[in-house]
């Protein structure tokens, strides 16, 4: 299992406060952990993978729950 | 064919084995070099109203999170989104293609587009204050920041804030009316250099 560093509750944020949440949460965490967001904001799918590629942080999973969305990303 | 000390003098020879090392070499050096720079973008930002307040502040703070380099210059109506309260307002009077939608009551309700006359908009006294009051509303219940949080999480990524100095002096501003973060009040000869060099350039 993964291990998360920090998590992040974006649920009921809509574009763009999820990417400069996460934003912020990544400047917390050192290179190599991971950081676990949660959204609810169906656009976020692919800024997420958009942000990481721009970033160079690694977007480890992209997963759709129930009514939310989860990341996990490893920080570069 | 190899290159010698003997035939190197030669102009056609040697010119013909720079283009093919060129060729080969060069793709890949222009790509590091644009893998290695900083993007970065300049918006021009022109209206104060509450609808155009927005897009401007969201391109620029997400360009900041996404590692971007900034530069945002104010003018004109968007003088009045550097000021210390912004106090914009939007009407649907003459802004023909704005949703008249309740953002409250049930869901029936709120998808109601209310046809509103012309002559109610533009006579009914406090119309605007109504119609700023549920586009705020809106943009709340739909998780989306306001523009003052928005644009504090600009100045926190950095987003360079430039305000024109010829529509300060034309509008009667006082440098005092803007937020301390403003400190550069400059001409468009100063901003178009900025532009220029930037890999987006947006005017708004």
């Amino acid at each position: 299992m993964t291990n998360v560093a920090e998590k992040l509750d974006a649920r009921g944020m809509n574009c763009p406060l999820p990417i400069l949440k996460t934003r912020k949460a990544i400047n917390h965490i050192n290179s190599g952990e991971i950081l676990e967001v949660t959204s609810s904001d169906p656009g976020s799918v692919k800024d997420m993978a958009a942000f990481c590629e721009q970033t160079g942080h690694r977007l480890v999973s992209s997963n759709e729950a129930e009514d939310s969305y989860i990341f996990l990303i490893e920080k570069s | 064919m190899a290159i010698t000390a003997e035939n190197l003098h030669d102009n056609v020879q040697l010119d013909a084995w720079l283009d093919s090392r060129l060729d080969k070499l060069l793709p890949q050096k222009l790509a590091d070099i644009e893998s290695s720079k900083t993007p970065s973008m300049s918006i021009i930002a022109t209206k104060g109203s509450l609808d155009w307040a927005y897009p401007p502040f969201i391109l620029a703070s997400t360009a900041a999170a996404l590692g971007w380099d900034v530069d945002m210059f104010f003018t004109f109506y968007g003088l009045l989104l550097l000021q210390r309260n912004i106090g914009a307002e939007v009407s649907p009077l003459g802004n023909p293609a704005m949703p008249m939608k309740m953002p409250f009551g049930p869901q029936w309700f709120q998808d109601v587009d209310w046809p509103l006359p012309n002559l109610l908009m533009a006579g009914v006294p406090g119309f605007e204050k109504v119609a700023t009051g549920l586009m705020k509303k809106t943009f709340r219940n739909k998780g989306v920041a306001s523009v003052e949080e928005l644009r504090s999480l600009c100045l926190e990524a950095d987003v360079n804030m430039i305000a024109c100095q010829m529509t300060v002096d034309v509008f009667g501003f006082d440098n005092s009316e803007f937020i301390p973060e403003v400190t550069d009040f400059v001409g468009a000869t100063s901003f178009l250099p900025v532009a220029r060099k930037s890999d987006v350039c947006l005017f708004i």
